[in-house]
């Protein structure tokens, strides 16, 4: 994938390189993978910039998964799970929306964009709305250009958070 | 042959890309991916081939695993859940374990949904990598093998329900039916007559009922409805919740003596069976050949659940049988089933949504449904056609597609309309005589024997104007419309604005999902359309499964479909259900937790989150430990656990990170 491409805007002027923001997404069985392999049978065109990781549910998303991505150089996490209410195990997508809310505190104190983690409801039956989001993040993420973790080795699995402890915190 | 099982080993992994014919290889470098995959760590062998799931592709992974020593594949081709069991099959032929396999889906997520060539390959790369560093850490499962109960739970007992109980039952095993009306026959049972053949549809639903209510094998629970739904394929709890009927079923005879006996001479309420066109008491059958052949009463009606100072005449009636009971409570009942239909059925249109048309303006616009009813001859009116006045209409206007392909309400075909009307046209004109107007979009008759239906009604000279109706209304402009109902509509074919005088409209109402669909499939945890629909598990080579194991559907819950369809498809779930109890034993995906002793530290968290309490607190130990067989494989406990020391088969932390890593890793 081109790191950068040219964008030409409407008045045909051409503007500054912008990156091609790099998406990991976490996509529950059996609501949004589906919906996704929907958007598939349908043939609808959506941005090529999310790689999907299939987990059984979105509960089972650890907030370390989308620390890790960011880390390691992501410019942003889109979490698929089943409409409230329609979790196939129950309510593990209730789990899900609780750590997200938290994580979003954490992401914030890193300095992490709130428009770089996202997460959807898409249910089986929503292919279109896949296009929609993908579509909808990857605009908001060309324009917030990469990300620019500055206090990277915190984050890294396995890195160490003592290194850089003034920088890290509110 | 190095060791698959042991993690000290590298791995020997191949990489396989298939083309899927041009699906995937039209819009992705199929060679320069299996290139890039040849280089990467660990991977001895990448290959690509036309069909990778064909019985020579499926050789070449058996031959290389052999021939190669090969203990990690990677399969980039379609979606795993298309898939996935195929390869893992090739896996296990070839002498490794079933999960060493990991798939990368390049065709629904990259070749079908993207157009530049770069970056689909370039997102296929990433893809392919991620899987590489993932599938190393891979370790050896075993599917959990399950009895299955023979038995079955049928939701729903219109002509699906009835059909697909029935099947199963002759097949001598035991099934449920559950109704929540007090009599199955569902839509059908309204009928007069059913198109194209014109058969009775008494005459050939009646006995099927029948047979139902006497099936040593079914168990009919009407007026009831199921309440609670547990467990997994081959092991459901049901809660099935009875509504009182305020009669002791199994002593009610059906002999009607108390409906005759009703302090009431007369019936007072609407009668739901006839859509309200006749009335009832407040003890009452449903209809004359409902099944089972017992009474009912209305609470809301009856005088002695509002006073308590009824003569109670009907009680008098029943004398020694006591089959009346005004104390009786609802009850529920908890039964084990090892697979669930659901033909729960639709719901037609509300007319009035659409008030261009002035159903319940004016007293001559009827749905369809009504229709029905008025011809059936054992309706209100045993089968006169007559309006609410009396008369008998002499113009009827029949307005095809009352809630269908539309715009502002449903945008679908409701599929059974254009015959019905046809159905409706001709009994109108074979009893009236009436000239009869068809105002339709497009005739919509492919089935058999149905565009041979339509040439009929032609020659029959039923009229068909081809347009949209505008709007039904009183105002006459010529003396030849005083006191008729003027259908305003667009001859498209003649090309010119038409009003047609007529006494009678009938609106050809579509179908809709019933209003509570949406619970009901949270109930049986399927899934639904954006219109309510139940979600097939694949449209075309799974109609009638769903995406939760051992739950199917039939009839119209799925969609709109006439009669052979939704008997069609009600063989068919029987069909699937009977396998699944004939197999005795189904395999389940190994995708429990496990609880890693040395790491936990006895907090409790899990136990609280998971939601089929399959995490029990050890004493002795003071550990959480998972019970496998009730552990349902969602991993939420592995993401809750503060010290990490739970994991879930095939979706370990580390497996994960590796893949997020690999992703993410620029090559």
């Amino acid at each position: 994938m081109p790191n950068a491409i040219e964008s030409v805007s409407g008045n045909g002027q051409v503007s500054t390189e912008v990156a091609e923001p790099r998406i990991v997404g976490f996509f529950c069985t059996w609501c949004t993978y589906l919906a996704a392999d929907l958007a598939g049978t349908s043939r609808i065109k959506y941005a090529p910039n999310v790689r999907v990781i299939r987990v059984m549910c979105s509960g089972r998303i650890d907030p370390q998964f989308v620390l890790d991505a960011f880390a390691h150089g992501a410019d942003g996490v889109l979490i698929g799970g089943c409409h409230p209410g329609d979790c196939h195990y129950q309510q593990g997508n209730y789990n899900c929306l609780r750590r997200a809310r938290l994580l979003k505190r954490v992401l914030e104190q890193f300095g992490i964009e709130e428009e770089r983690f996202r997460l959807e409801w898409i249910s089986a039956a929503e292919g279109d709305r896949v296009r929609v989001v993908i579509d909808d993040m990857v605009e908001k993420l060309r324009k917030l250009g990469p990300l620019q973790l500055k206090r990277g080795p915190a984050l890294v699995r396995g890195g160490s958070g003592e290194q850089v402890p003034q920088e890290v915190g509110v | 042959m190095p060791d698959a099982h042991n993690p000290d080993t590298p791995p020997r992994i191949g990489v396989y890309v298939c083309h899927c014919g041009t699906n995937i290889a039209a819009t992705i470098d199929v060679p320069a991916l299996a290139e890039y995959a040849a280089g990467l760590p660990d991977v001895v062998v990448a290959r690509e081939y036309k069909y990778m799931c064909s019985d020579p592709g499926q050789e070449l992974i058996r031959q290389d695993i052999r021939e190669h020593n090969l203990t990690r594949i990677v399969v980039a081709s379609c979606s795993p859940l298309m898939h996935e069991p195929t390869f893992r099959g090739a896996l296990v032929r070839a002498g490794i374990n079933a999960f060493f396999l990991q798939m990368v889906n390049i065709r629904e997520h990259v070749s079908w949904v993207h157009t530049n060539k770069e970056e689909a390959t370039a997102k296929a790369k990433d893809l392919v990598r991620a899987a590489v560093r993932r599938v190393r850490l891979h370790k050896p499962l075993e599917k959990r093998r399950v009895e299955i109960k023979p038995e079955v739970l049928v939701v729903g007992g219109g002509i699906a329900g009835i059909h697909a109980a029935l099947t199963i039952a002759n097949s001598g095993k035991h099934v449920y039916l559950v109704e929540r009306q007090p009599t199955i026959g569902g839509h059908m049972a309204l009928f007069d007559k059913t198109f194209p053949t014109l058969d009775c549809a008494a005459c050939i639903l009646t006995p099927k009922m029948t047979a139902v209510g006497s099936h040593p094998n079914i168990t009919l629970w009407t007026y009831a409805e199921v309440a609670a739904v547990e467990g997994y394929v081959g092991n459901y709890k049901v809660k099935v919740r009875h509504k009182p009927r305020y009669i002791v079923e199994d002593l009610c005879i059906g002999c009607q003596e108390c409906v005759e006996a009703c302090v009431y001479k007369e019936g007072r309420w609407a009668d739901e069976f006839n859509l309200g066109l006749s009335k009832r008491k407040p003890i009452y059958l449903p209809f004359p050949q409902a099944v089972p052949q017992k009474v009912l009463i209305d609470p809301e009606a009856c005088i002695e659940f509002k006073s308590h100072k009824c003569k109670k005449t009907c009680v008098e009636a029943c004398g020694e049988r006591k089959a009346i009971d005004f104390k009786q409570e609802a009850s529920t009942e908890e039964i084990d089933v090892g697979s669930i239909i659901v033909s729960t059925g639709f719901k037609t249109f509300a007319a009035h949504r659409n008030a261009c048309y002035g159903y319940g303006v004016y007293p001559n616009v009827y749905t369809s449904l009504e229709v029905e009813r008025l011809v059936n001859a054992s309706g209100p009116t045993s089968g006169e056609i007559v309006l609410r006045d009396g008369t008998t209409p002499k113009m009827v206007g029949i307005i095809h597609c009352v809630g269908s392909r539309d715009h502002n309400t449903n945008r679908w075909c409701s599929k059974v309309c254009c015959m019905y009307s046809l159905k409706l046209a001709h009994l109108i004109r074979e009893r009236t005589g009436a000239e009869v107007y068809n105002f339709y979009i497009d005739m919509r008759t492919p089935g058999k024997g149905y565009e041979e239906f339509y040439d009929r009604l032609l020659d029959e000279g039923v009229h068909f104007i081809r347009g949209r109706v505008a709007e039904v209304a009183d105002w006459p402009i010529h003396p030849s419309e005083e006191g008729k109902l003027v259908i305003r509509a667009e001859d498209t074919l003649a090309g010119f604005v038409r009003r047609i005088p007529v006494d009678m409209v009938v609106l050809s109402v579509g179908l809709e999902p019933q209003s509570d669909a949406r619970d009901v499939r949270r109930l049986f945890n399927i899934s639904c359309s954006e219109e309510g629909w139940f979600l097939e598990r694949h449209p075309k080579l799974a109609p009638v499964s769903t995406f939760t194991d051992g739950v199917f559907i039939a009839g119209a819950c799925q969609g709109p479909k006439d009669i052979p369809d939704s008997v069609a498809q009600a063989g068919a779930a029987a069909a699937e259900a009977m396998a699944l109890a004939d197999a005795k034993y189904v395999e389940l995906e190994p995708y429990t937790a496990h609880v890693i002793e040395d790491a936990c530290s006895g907090c409790k968290t899990c136990l609280t989150i998971c939601p089929y309490t399959a995490i029990a607190f050890v004493e002795e130990t003071k550990k959480a430990r998972v019970n496998e067989v009730l552990c349902k494989g969602c991993g939420t406990c592995a993401a809750t656990c503060p010290s990490g020391s739970i994991e879930q088969n095939l979706f370990e932390d580390q497996e994960i990170f590796e893949e997020v890593e690999g992703l993410l890793a620029y090559a």
